[in-house]
This record gives C-alpha cells, sequence and structure tokens, in this order.
C-alpha cells in the first residue's frame, strides 16, 4: 500500500500593535463603535494617500531578525487588486517580490525531535475591514478594523538545505505556539487568536512518500485556537488519505474548520488561479534600510524563549519541563528569574513557582505582572521552611495568604501562630491524647493493621491545629504504640 | 471703482485689494456676475459658489480692516479642477459616480489656497477622471473654448484653461497627467505649468496616474503662475511622494534676463502631424530668445518619440488600480436592483463610468495581468527609466528645452471623436515630461485662424525658476498673453 507524506505550509497573520494604523494616524483599538476609528485614507476617501507607519515597520523588522531573515536593504510596497466590499481601495496595500524580511527560521521540539523551521518571507500589509451580514439579505461594512497594521509570515516548502518543514499536525501546532511566544517576547502584538489579532491559515496536502512533487493543496481557515489548529490539520490529512486511497482528487480550494462538528468543509474552489494583478504600489517611496538602523533594532530584542530556557536549565539546574512552563511568558519567566536570582534554591523555587504561584494566578485570573508577590516573598518563605519555623503544609497556607494580602510570610506566621511545634513535651501530649481517645485503632495497629499509622498522624497534626513538626510526630508515635 | 475688475490678472487684483481701492467682495462679486454673463456659453464650471466666494471675500475684507498683512492671493478668485477634493462642495471628477459627491476633506492644495485667502468661484470641468484632450469626455457636458466657441478647449482641464481665458476667474488649478494644464492652458492662450513631479502636494487630488499626476497653477500671465506656484508648492507630510526640498520664492525668477540661456531644440517634438504655423509661431519665439541673448541648438531624443506608447501602458495601469474604489458601497452612484453585491459592482461601473474611462480601465487591467505584466507594463517602465535618462543628459547640455506644447491649435467639438488616435497624438509634445517627472510651462506664442498657439518650455526636475525666468522674458517681449477673446 502507497504510505502518504504530508506538506503542511503555514501562512500567519498577526496584527502589529502599534498605536496607529499603517497608513493613517488612526488608532488601533480592538473592538469599538463601528466605523469610529476611520478616516479618509482608511476608508480609501478619492484623493487619499498612504503615508507609512515607521514604528509599524521597525516592530515588523524586529520580528523579522528575531525569527532569522535577512532584511531587504530596499523593500517597496505593492499593490494587490480584487475587489471585496470590506477592502475600501479594492486593492490591499501589500508586498509581492520584495518582502522586508525573508528565509529565516522556528526552533521547534515536537515529539522529541528538534527541528528549524524554515521561514520563506516576513511582510507587511494592511488589513481590511469586517461584514457584518444582517437577516434580509443586508450586509454592512465596519472600517475600524482597516489598515491595521499587518504582518505575514509564510513558512518555505521545501525547506532549503539544513532547515526543516512541518510534517504533522503536532510540529504544526508546536510551530505556531513557539511563534506566538517569540511575538509575545518581542512585545510586537497581543497574539490573541481568538480576537483575530492572531489568525492562521494552513495549507495542506499530501503525496507519495519520496515523491518530489506536491500533491493538490487545501487551505484551512477558521482556526481560532492551538487545539483547532492541531485538529484541523489532522482531519484534513486524514480526509485527504482517504479521498486518495478511494480513487478519488484533492480539490483544490479553501475549507472552513467547524469546530463544534470537528471537520473541515468547503468554502469556495480556489481551482482557478486568482487573479491580483500585483503592481509597485506608485503613491509610496521604497524605503531603505541602512545596517546601523537593523543593528539598533537587533540590540533592541530581548532574550528570546528558547534561549530563556536553556539559561534555566544550565543555570538553574531546572528539568526540561519546568524550565518550558516557566518560559511560557516573558512576565512568568521574568518572575521566576528574579525569585531564583535571590535564593540558594532556584530548584525549589521552581516548585513553588510552577505549583502553587500558577495554580492561584489561574484561580484568581491575575496576570502574573499584576500579583502582589515579590521575589522577597517567595525568597523569605523558603528561609522560614528551611529553617523550620513553618513545615509545608502551613507553608502553602501563608503562601496563599501572602498571595492575597501582599503581607511578608514572617508577619503572616506570627500574626496567625502558625510557628511549627518542635518542643517534643508539646507533641507528647497530644499523642497521648489521641492514643487514648482512640482504642481500638490502637488495638488494630498493634494487631498489625500498620497503615493505621497515617490515621493517628492526621489525628495529631489536628491536635496541633497543622503546626507539629511532622518528623517529630511520627517519631514518638511510632515508639508509643509500639509500646 | 473701475468695472470690468474680472479682466485682471491676480496680482492686479491683489494691488487693489491691498491698497483697498477694490474690496474684496467688489472683486469676489465682479467674477460672480462674469460667470453669470458668459459661462452658459462656455461651459467652465460644473459647480459654481457663489455665496462661498462673497462670504470668503468678506472675511479678507474684514482681516485687512483689522490690519491684518495678508499673502498676495488673499480676496484673488481662483477656480478648483473637479478632481480636488473641496469640503462640503461637489466634487465629481465629472463623472456620474461621482455626481453627488461631497467629500468630508480639503484637498492639500484647497487647504494651502484657504491659508492665502483666496476666494474659490467654483469647480471646472473636465475630461471624465481627468481622462482626455478637449473634455468632450466630461460625464456632465463640453467646455467650449472662448476663443471659438466651436472648439474645444483642450484637456482634461479644459474648464480651469476656459475659465481663466474667459475670466470666469483670476486663476485656475489644474492637474497634468499626460500634459492636462499645458495642453488646454495651449489651446486657450492661457499659461500653465505642470511643476516637477513631488513639488505639490497631491493629497486630495482625485488620482488617475499616481505617477504622473501633478497639480498646477492655470494663470493669465507668468507672474500669477510664480504667485500661485509660491502657494501650493512644498512637502506635504500626508503624501509619500512629495518632495522634502526648499520651496525658492518662485517671483525672485520673475526677471527679464536670458542671456547666455542654452536653448534645445529636440527635432521629435516637431515630428509629422505638427501644424507648419505652430512650428513656425515656435521657432520665431525661440528666434526672439535668441535675440535677447539666448543660444539654441537643435539635438535628438530618441526614446520620446516612445513616450506616447509607454504612456499609454502606465497611466491605464494605475488607473485601473485607482478607480477600483468606486464600486457604489461607500459613496457616489449605487446603481438600483442589484440581486448581489458582485452584481451591484458591476452594474454601478457599467452605469456610472464614460467610454473613455472604461477603455483605460480594460487597457490597464489586461497590462497588469499575469502573462502580460513583463511585456506591457515592465517594458514600459523600463523605457520609461531610458527616457528619464535621456532627458538627463540633455539637461547636462541645455538649460531649457523648448517644443510646440501641442501640434495643432485647437480642434472643432466632435472633430475628432471618431479618430481617438488623432486625440491621443495631441499630448504627444506633453506626455514625455509627465514621464520624465520634470517641470514644463506652456504659454502663448502666436496665433492660427484666431486660435492660441502654445510655446513649451521645460527644465530640469526642480527648476521651475528658469522656466519662469525664460517664460517671463519672452513675456516681457511680447503681447499674447494680454490679448482676449470676444465674448
Amino acid at each position: 500500500m502507497v504510505e502518504y507524506e504530508p506538506v503542511i505550509g503555514m501562512e500567519v497573520h498577526v496584527e502589529l500593535q502599534t498605536q496607529s494604523k499603517m497608513f493613517c494616524g488612526c488608532k488601533v483599538e480592538f473592538g469599538g463603535e463601528p466605523n469610529t476609528r476611520c478616516c479618509p485614507v482608511c476608508l480609501g476617501l478619492p484623493g487619499s494617500l498612504p503615508v507609512v507607519n515607521k514604528r509599524a515597520i521597525e516592530l515588523m523588522t524586529k520580528t523579522a531578525l528575531a525569527l532569522n531573515c535577512s532584511i531587504a536593504s530596499q523593500s517597496i510596497f505593492h499593490r494587490k487588486n480584487y475587489y471585496y466590499p470590506d477592502l475600501p481601495k479594492n486593492y490591499q496595500i501589500s508586498q509581492y517580490d520584495n518582502p522586508l524580511g525573508s528565509n529565516g527560521y522556528v526552533e521547534i521540539s515536537a515529539g522529541g525531535r528538534h527541528k528549524k523551521i524554515a521561514i520563506r518571507r516576513v511582510h507587511m500589509e494592511e488589513d481590511a475591514g469586517k461584514l457584518l451580514h444582517q437577516e434580509g439579505n443586508k450586509s454592512h461594512v465596519d472600517y475600524n478594523r482597516s489598515g491595521v497594521p499587518l504582518m505575514e509570515i509564510v513558512t518555505m516548502n521545501p525547506p532549503p538545505p539544513g532547515l526543516d518543514q512541518i510534517e504533522s499536525a503536532e510540529e504544526a501546532r508546536e510551530y505556531l505556539q513557539r511563534l506566538r511566544q517569540i511575538l509575545l517576547y518581542l512585545g510586537v502584538s497581543d497574539v490573541k487568536m481568538e480576537e483575530g489579532s492572531m489568525r492562521c491559515e494552513p495549507n495542506i496536502s499530501i503525496k507519495p512518500k519520496g515523491q518530489v512533487e506536491f500533491g493538490t493543496k487545501t487551505e484551512i481557515k477558521n482556526l481560532n485556537s492551538f487545539r483547532a489548529v492541531y485538529m484541523g490539520v489532522e482531519y484534513e490529512l486524514k480526509r485527504q488519505e482517504k479521498v486518495l486511497r478511494a480513487g478519488g482528487r484533492v480539490v483544490q480550494e479553501t475549507r472552513r474548520w467547524d469546530d463544534s462538528r470537528s471537520v473541515t468543509a468547503s468554502m469556495r474552489s480556489k481551482e482557478v488561479e486568482q487573479e491580483y494583478r500585483y503592481f509597485p504600489e506608485p503613491d509610496l517611496v521604497p524605503m531603505i534600510f541602512n545596517d546601523e538602523w537593523i543593528d539598533e533594532l537587533h540590540s533592541t530584542i530581548p532574550e528570546l524563549p528558547l534561549e530563556k530556557i536553556n539559561r534555566f536549565i544550565e543555570s538553574y539546574s531546572l528539568p526540561q519541563a519546568d524550565a518550558e512552563v516557566l518560559a511560557d511568558t516573558p512576565e512568568l519567566a521574568d518572575f521566576y528569574d528574579n525569585c531564583a536570582k535571590c535564593s540558594k534554591d532556584p530548584k525549589a523555587v521552581a516548585n513553588w513557582v510552577t505549583g502553587e504561584f500558577l495554580r492561584l494566578i489561574n484561580a484568581t485570573g491575575t496576570p502574573v505582572d499584576a500579583t502582589k508577590l515579590t521575589p522577597e516573598h517567595i525568597c523569605s518563605l523558603l528561609d522560614l521552611i528551611d529553617k523550620g519555623t513553618i513545615n509545608r503544609n502551613i507553608a502553602k497556607t501563608v503562601f496563599e495568604e501572602m498571595f492575597n494580602s501582599g503581607k511578608l510570610p514572617a508577619d503572616i506566621v506570627k500574626e496567625k501562630s502558625l510557628e511549627q511545634v518542635t518542643d517534643t513535651g508539646a507533641i507528647e501530649a497530644a499523642v497521648d491524647k489521641v492514643i487514648a481517645a482512640h482504642s481500638a485503632e490502637v488495638d488494630r495497629f498493634r494487631a498489625g493493621e500498620e497503615k493505621l499509622i497515617g490515621f493517628f498522624v492526621g489525628q495529631v497534626m489536628r491536635e496541633s491545629k497543622g503546626k507539629a513538626n511532622p518528623g517529630v510526630v511520627n517519631k514518638l508515635l511510632k515508639s508509643k504504640l509500639a509500646g | 471703482m473701475a468695472d470690468r475688475l474680472y479682466e485682471l490678472t491676480a496680482h492686479e487684483l491683489s494691488d487693489l485689494i491691498k491698497s483697498k481701492q477694490a474690496s474684496a467682495v467688489e472683486v469676489a462679486q465682479s467674477f460672480v456676475d462674469r460667470i453669470d454673463a458668459v459661462d452658459e456659453r462656455v461651459k467652465s464650471y460644473v459647480t459654481t459658489t457663489p455665496e462661498l466666494a462673497i462670504e470668503q471675500a468678506k472675511a479678507v475684507d474684514d482681516a485687512i480692516a483689522h490690519g491684518e498683512e495678508l499673502g498676495p492671493l488673499a480676496g484673488v478668485p481662483g477656480a478648483i479642477k473637479d478632481n480636488m477634493n473641496t469640503r462640503g462642495v461637489l466634487t465629481t471628477c465629472s463623472s456620474k459616480i461621482l455626481y453627488n459627491y461631497k467629500p468630508i476633506y480639503n484637498a492639500a492644495v484647497v487647504d494651502r489656497l484657504a491659508t492665502e485667502r483666496v476666494v474659490t468661484v467654483g469647480k471646472t470641468n473636465l475630461d471624465e477622471f481627468a481622462m482626455g484632450s478637449s473634455t468632450e469626455n466630461s460625464g456632465f457636458f463640453v467646455t467650449h473654448n472662448p476663443w471659438n466657441l466651436d472648439k474645444v478647449p483642450g484637456g482634461s482641464s479644459g474648464g480651469s484653461a476656459a475659465a481663466v481665458a474667459a475670466d470666469e476667474c483670476a486663476f485656475a488649478l489644474g492637474s497634468d497627467t499626460g500634459g492636462s494644464i499645458r495642453q488646454p492652458a495651449s489651446f486657450c492662450g492661457v499659461v500653465g505649468m505642470k511643476p516637477t513631479y513631488g513639488r505639490v502636494s497631491r493629497y486630495g487630488l482625485i488620482a488617475f496616474a499616481s505617477s504622473l499626476d501633478q497639480i498646477g497653477p492655470l494663470t493669465k500671465d507668468v507672474t500669477d503662475c510664480a504667485l500661485v506656484m509660491n502657494a501650493i508648492s512644498g512637502k506635504d507630510p500626508c503624501d509619500a511622494t512629495s518632495l522634502d526640498v526648499p520651496v525658492p520664492d518662485f517671483t525672485k525668477s520673475l526677471v527679464d534676463n536670458v542671456k547666455g540661456l542654452k536653448i534645445g531644440v529636440p527635432k521629435e517634438f516637431f515630428a509629422q502631424g505638427t501644424d507648419p504655423d505652430v512650428e513656425k509661431a515656435v521657432r520665431e519665439a525661440i528666434e526672439l530668445l535668441t535675440s535677447l541673448g539666448a543660444e539654441y541648438k537643435d539635438t535628438s531624443m530618441r526614446s520620446a518619440g516612445y513616450g506616447l506608447p509607454v504612456y499609454y501602458i502606465i497611466a491605464p495601469a494605475e488607473c485601473s488600480s485607482n478607480l477600483a474604489r468606486f464600486d457604489g458601497v461607500r459613496y457616489g452612484l449605487r446603481s438600483k436592483d442589484s440581486s448581489d453585491v458582485i452584481s451591484m459592482f458591476n452594474k454601478t461601473r457599467e452605469e456610472g463610468f464614460g467610454a473613455e474611462v472604461k477603455q483605460r480601465i480594460m487597457i490597464g487591467t489586461y497590462a497588469l495581468s499575469a502573462g502580460y505584466y513583463d511585456a506591457y507594463y515592465l517594458k514600459a517602465q523600463k523605457v520609461r527609466t531610458l527616457l528619464r535618462g535621456e532627458f538627463e543628459k540633455a539637461f547636462e547640455e541645455f538649460d531649457v528645452l523648448i517644443t510646440p506644447t501641442s501640434p495643432t491649435v485647437a480642434f472643432g467639438i466632435g472633430e475628432l471623436a471618431d479618430d481617438p488616435f488623432a486625440m491621443k497624438l495631441a499630448d504627444v509634445c506633453t506626455i514625455p515630461v509627465n514621464l520624465a517627472g520634470i517641470p514644463a510651462i506652456s504659454l502663448p506664442c502666436g496665433y492660427k485662424n484666431g486660435l492660441p498657439i502654445g510655446l513649451q518650455i521645460m527644465a530640469k526636475g526642480l527648476d521651475e525658476e528658469t522656466l519662469l525666468r525664460v517664460a517671463y522674458t519672452f513675456e516681457q517681449h511680447t503681447d499674447y498673453h494680454k490679448n482676449k477673446p470676444k465674448l
């Protein structure tokens, strides 16, 4: 039986987080009353002219550099001509054969394999408006989004020597997550897939293993989460294989992912190559990039996720999994980094941050950079545990309290008298009391039902309001029960 | 106060207003009355704005009464070609597709004129979307040449040229994509300048061909041309193609001196089809300048002959994209009874655009299509580069090049209707200037059968000063600019 291999290309659109739109001064903001963030330029009114937003070009160049692209010394805009009511000029200012960034890669590791996914191009364009369909054959257009700076990042299939391509749904998702993370670190976009500030359109084909020529591809739209990307790609690969195995042929088309039914369905055929009549935008002049400017931008690129993960592993002896969790967002990574720096035990810090801290962050919906906790909180809590002032269980209580109130752990311990009791006399009294009160269990224990030790420890801890040193409790119980 | 104020030049009117010999309102009223008297026959205007003009004039008079320092165009009535946006005032491009369009913003030049306190009397007729050489392609009506009402005024700024020639305004703004200021200036016996590409902001000029369009003045004499150039020139942050270079005071170039000036006369601009009387008048003009101390030499510019075909690829290509936005969705004409959006697009454009515009959109769409792009658009751009280089070389040797503006004088209305190619030949001398992006001026240099002949002077990029100096010198030694058509 023929074995098939997939070819997966990823086209990702990212709205850049600039103050103003790509070619005019209108504000970039999600939402807003329809058609309130527009001007003659982004409405494409007759006579209006575009002016390039320098900040958008900076953010995009920074991204291209972070994606290991080479930057064109000169780049121009083209007009992409097509008629659609959400496109006010009926052409989109975009880039064609002279993109700003080209030939880069994104590093991923999926299924235990490390890969460098080849990027063909990174280019700049303007977003279109939004159509709002109403019942009764009526449609409205909202141009608030029209002209928002949009960055397009396209992978390269087949990849050049030394680089790789995406070959599974898992890799597609991983690529997208890595890309999103890099963009977050760069601070160029809020990359919200649900709000559409990051949009992903994979194109998918399969071919008999080893065949050079690509199969017919389909493009999937409406993938609004990483999960959808994974499932959509997976579904489409299987669907195409089924079609071919049944002796059919894959139709070149755009398919829409239906999240509720978990299927892709045909949207429109792309059998006829769309004719965009690209030509250089005569209203704009070429952009010239000198090395100095590029170097300057390069120097503003922060430590990126992969570098950060590797540093965490090396400097703080963290396991890969912990390092990845901690590097998930720049805010969390910075928080951990600062805590680890002030602590003697970065691994213990990592446990607390990935454990209690993230649990509380998620439970309360607090953004990491809005937490009341400081590295000082975490480090002095670890100190209290180290010194035996509190035990680990009490420490969890203290953690939650300081997370909520922002009080320092020592103060909380003092206020609530949570110090660990290590005084053997006090514990002994509690042990005696428990033993006296549970003679039946004592008999069963002595008859060989040793797992009851847990019950006794629990009872003693309860008696001491959790403050007893568990080691001492254990020791005393064992000797007394044995007696 | 003197009657017939409308016959005066802008600078003469300015002197009267400033010295309080005439109020701005009197001046404005004089032009409003003049328009009432003659525009029925000339038909220069698509829209007149008499109330606005009087209101603006009153403000100028108030300012003068308050002792405010005003510029040289304050209170001077001007007209604006109807492809430049005027806030709240119809801006139609003489197209049915924009028959009801009132812009929400002013073109940069309109704002600049407002800053100078120019009084605006109306919006002038043009060939639809500036595509044509006679205003016969206007979607509304034909403008008549004031020198002979059976003749065309030229185009596409025919309304502006006729309005200046008929004293329906003191000056007008036109736009020039392939000769659309200079050729009508020539046909109507007025002064018209196409500035260097990028000298004047295009913001708010409804684009025909973005890489060729340039706004410029149509005036009664060279002095007025310099004054209007001073008002409208300069970098505009809203137009990325406008040039960030200092703007000289153009009135300083109004000097009667051409001693040592090197004139080149490229023979390709006197090719077959040039009216011998036109050639004679132009040669006589060159002789006059020579007699005043200039030197001239015949020369050749081989690629100039390719100007027309190159233009008729590039301009339609750009227009096919620029005019795509007129689809009935947001403004202007929307065809009724469409069942879906595609048919609304199609029917709106079918009903809204005239034949010439449709033809150019189709040519341009074709030239940009895959498989034809390299053979047409790209090839045309290459020839354009060659042509530009040839002009640069010529200006290493010459200060100016002198040619006819048009091979002929104004032709009859309807005369060339069945001969579109002959019509396009009317622009053969002006088109290379737009392709090269250089400045050129047209001014009257003779008559044939009572119709004005135009002299075209070209200079290297950003050297409008030399153009003005040569034109001013010529004007000082001739009387053509003083003659007026009898209406």
